[in-house]
């Protein structure tokens, strides 16, 4: 008999859900906002942030034994944005997941597959608080927050000091913030047999990769640009022109390759140099002598003007959490000054907080080697938050791959061509 | 000798065949057992297969994109335009010339090279099983741990171009507009032999070793007895291959996600299904990969008739 009434009830909120004839959707997503109880949690499965979040976890739960968090690993899958927004199809979405991608959200929003945080009383302040002026990068564009900024990888050049001083290059200051001096600085790395290539960015087309190619060198040429603004390519400039002359002429040199490194190519010093974040110290640090500077631009740059990619991980909020109270309230707790500061010293990834120098003194006093990126997290370009994101990113990659890597057409025209369709898309709901 | 029950067999049978089926027999046929066997397979195709389908079907007629369950979003019939988008797309039709490519060297690559393999093991008398089981392995063990070993094979400085010295092509394999298609036919052929040539093998035991005499005794010479024995010997198991070849082929995503980078060089590569992949699950598109789908679907179909008529030929 109880059976018949679950399933009876079941069946009658699947026609409300689905006919949405019942009227009753705002009040019970109002309802959820303020409900207290367990919740599940996802995160990343990079070992340091595993750390972190079990810690978080083990500190929230002795303090709330009612309301009580589970945390697991995003579940195995080609990306996390794909086993994301399957979950939300499906309903079984956790509470938060603390490996949101920027680039996703306006898709998962699309879906209606998150909560906008900025629904939460003093969300917003709580989030422009922490953050400072770059929060405004994370607002969709309907101006309210559906993710949570949570950290970066400022990516900077990465370089073997070893390899520089066997091919006759200063390793300590090296000649890398021009154009000019990067093409002569590699020519040298590759001509001398040192290194295979001179940096090794991955050629291939998946429409992620210009994250860590194009637009690194973009956000420093252009000031601070994102690839779209106000609805508008911004690439099909002087600045884009720029940077896709730069990385044709390494291709056409053979000073990066075409083909696709089966490994680390840095790690195993067939590269010399590499587009990183932070997270590389760890990974690097005890087997290369390592050093790093900022991403070059046209005529050169001082350091503390060069933007970058910021390549953060945020946190969402998602749709199908019963017990949302207790979600934004784990939220600010894994977002707190202290566990930032746990997650710096555990994974040396950057928390989205400004002024982290002056935030968390000791740490940089100890771990000197973080402090040019967090110094350049201070100076970070987000991924455009707009409709067809992915698609946008896909469309400029395939222009990419076709002009700057296999020079089948001119860089200045496969831009113009691209800027004409992620217009498109981006005007796009 | 007595008169046993099967005497009486035809006389029953035809009176039987005067009377009218009951009701029931006329829904669930004579043995009723029989359906009850095959129901949960039935269940299964319509589940996993039949209902997609036609799902796909429909997505590919509306503007449709994937919500969150109680999401109430419009998905209006669209008629064509799903199609048109897809038809008037370069990638798309790019995606469609690869795979003909790949199958036209892939399949008739798999069917020859199966078959030699397997009429050389049919009659190998040392290291047999050995020989079936190496030819196995690389069916049976995943894609990426196999690409891991090709992409070190077949890149600049691998040991393909190392043994292939000045001849070495440039760009190398994986990279070059030409032949990074014909490289992942290959690769693919290779990859699946071992299943096909343990198809060819159990034909093999089914043609009569009477026909090899009479072969033997006519003077035939073993290309001869080959063409002449084997070959129309082992034709049903040919269909199955061409017709399996065909459509595993068709449905490519595996190598050219990792084995060219995401259909590289610039596209060369890029299959019908990573197109999808990247369509529908990457940039929420689920309609128009959709409409690539049923596309994919007809010409599969219509590959596979034209294969059956072609190989099957008068019998």
């Amino acid at each position: 008999m109880r059976k018949n009434h679950a399933a009876l009830a079941a069946a009658a909120l699947a026609v409300c859900l689905t006919a949405t004839a019942c009227g009753g959707g705002d009040d019970a997503a109002a309802q959820a906002q303020t409900a207290k109880g367990p919740i599940k949690i996802w995160l990343s499965n990079n070992p340091d942030e595993l750390a972190w979040g079990k810690q978080m976890v083990k500190a929230w739960n002795a303090e709330h034994p009612k309301e009580k968090v589970t945390a697991q690993e995003i579940p195995a899958g080609n990306s996390s944005e794909e086993v994301i927004g399957a979950a939300i199809t499906a309903g079984n979405a956790p509470c938060l997941v603390f490996n949101t991608a920027p680039v996703a959200v306006p898709q998962f929003q699309k879906q209606g597959g998150l909560v906008s945080l900025s629904s939460f009383e003093g969300a917003d302040a709580y989030i422009e608080e922490r953050t400072g002026a770059k929060a405004e990068q994370y607002k969709s564009e309907d101006g309210q927050f559906y993710q949570m900024p949570w950290k970066s990888n400022p990516v900077m050049i990465f370089y073997n000091k070893g390899l520089f001083e066997k091919a006759g290059i200063d390793p300590e200051n090296p000649p890398l913030s021009t154009y000019d001096e990067f093409l002569q600085t590699s020519s040298k790395l590759v001509e001398s047999g040192t290194s295979q290539a001179a940096i090794w960015p991955a050629p291939s087309s998946e429409f992620f990769q210009s994250w860590f190619d194009f637009y690194p060198l973009f956000a420093a040429q252009s000031g601070g640009q994102a690839l779209v603004e106000d609805g508008q390519a911004q690439f099909d400039s002087e600045a884009g022109t720029a940077v896709a002359d730069f990385w044709a002429s390494m291709y056409e040199q053979g000073l990066a390759q075409k083909e696709l490194y089966n490994g680390d190519a840095f790690a195993d010093e067939k590269a010399a140099m590499a587009i990183v974040g932070p997270w590389a110290i760890a990974v690097y640090g005890e087997s290369i002598d390592w050093g790093a500077v900022p991403v070059p631009t046209a005529s050169g740059m001082p350091a503390e003007e060069v933007s970058t990619f910021s390549d953060a991980k945020n946190v969402g909020m998602y749709t199908s959490c019963e017990n949302q109270g207790t979600a934004w309230e784990v939220l600010k707790f894994a977002t707190s000054e202290e566990q930032d500061g746990t997650l710096l010293e555990t994974s040396g990834q950057m928390p989205l907080r400004q002024n982290l120098q002056q935030v968390y003194p000791d740490y940089f006093e100890q771990n000197p080697e973080y402090v040019a990126f967090a110094d350049q997290a201070e100076r970070t370009v987000e991924v455009p938050n707009v409709d067809n994101s992915i698609e946008i990113w896909q469309t400029f990659r395939d222009g990419w791959t076709e002009s700057v890597i296999f020079g089948k057409s001119a860089p200045d025209a496969a831009l113009s061509d691209a800027a004409e369709e992620v217009d498109g898309l981006a005007g796009q709901s | 000798m007595t008169a046993g029950p099967q005497d009486t067999g035809p006389q029953s049978t035809g009176h039987a065949a005067k009377r009218r089926p009951s009701p029931v027999t006329a829904v669930l046929g004579r043995h009723p057992v029989g359906g009850l066997l095959v129901a949960p397979y039935v269940v299964f195709l319509v589940a996993v297969f039949a209902y997609p389908l036609g799902f796909a079907v429909w997505m590919s007629f509306h503007d449709y994109f994937f919500t969150a369950p109680g999401v109430t979003v419009e998905r209006p019939f669209v008629g064509l335009d799903n199609y048109v988008a897809v038809l008037g797309d370069p990638d798309v039709r790019q995606a469609f010339f690869n795979i003909v490519v790949f199958l036209v060297i892939n399949v008739p690559l798999t069917v020859s090279v199966a078959l030699l393999l397997a009429a050389g093991l049919n009659q190998a008398v040392r290291m047999r099983t050995l020989l079936r089981v190496a030819y196995y392995v690389p069916y049976v063990t995943a894609s990426v741990a196999v690409v891991g070993v090709w992409l070190f094979l077949f890149n600049t400085n691998g040991l393909v171009n190392d043994v292939l010295g000045p001849l070495a092509p440039d760009p190398s394999w994986l990279v070059n507009s030409l032949l990074a298609m014909p490289s992942i036919a290959f690769f693919v052929a290779w990859k699946q032999l071992g299943f096909f040539v343990l198809l060819y093998l159990a034909a093999l035991q089914n043609v009569p070793k009477e026909l090899y005499e009479a072969a033997a005794v006519d003077g035939a010479s073993r290309v001869r007895t080959f063409f002449a024995v084997t070959v129309p010997g082992v034709r049903p198991a040919t269909v199955l291959v061409v017709i399996l070849a065909t459509i595993t082929g068709a449905n490519l995503f595996t190598e050219p996600y990792l084995l060219t980078g995401g259909g590289g060089p610039d596209g060369a590569s890029t299959s019908p299904v990573l197109l999808m992949y990247q369509l529908g699950i990457e940039q929420g598109n689920p309609d128009t990969a959709a409409a690539i789908g049923v596309l994919l679907v007809l010409g599969v179909l219509l590959l596979g008739l034209a294969n059956r008529r072609f190989v099957r030929g008068g019998d």
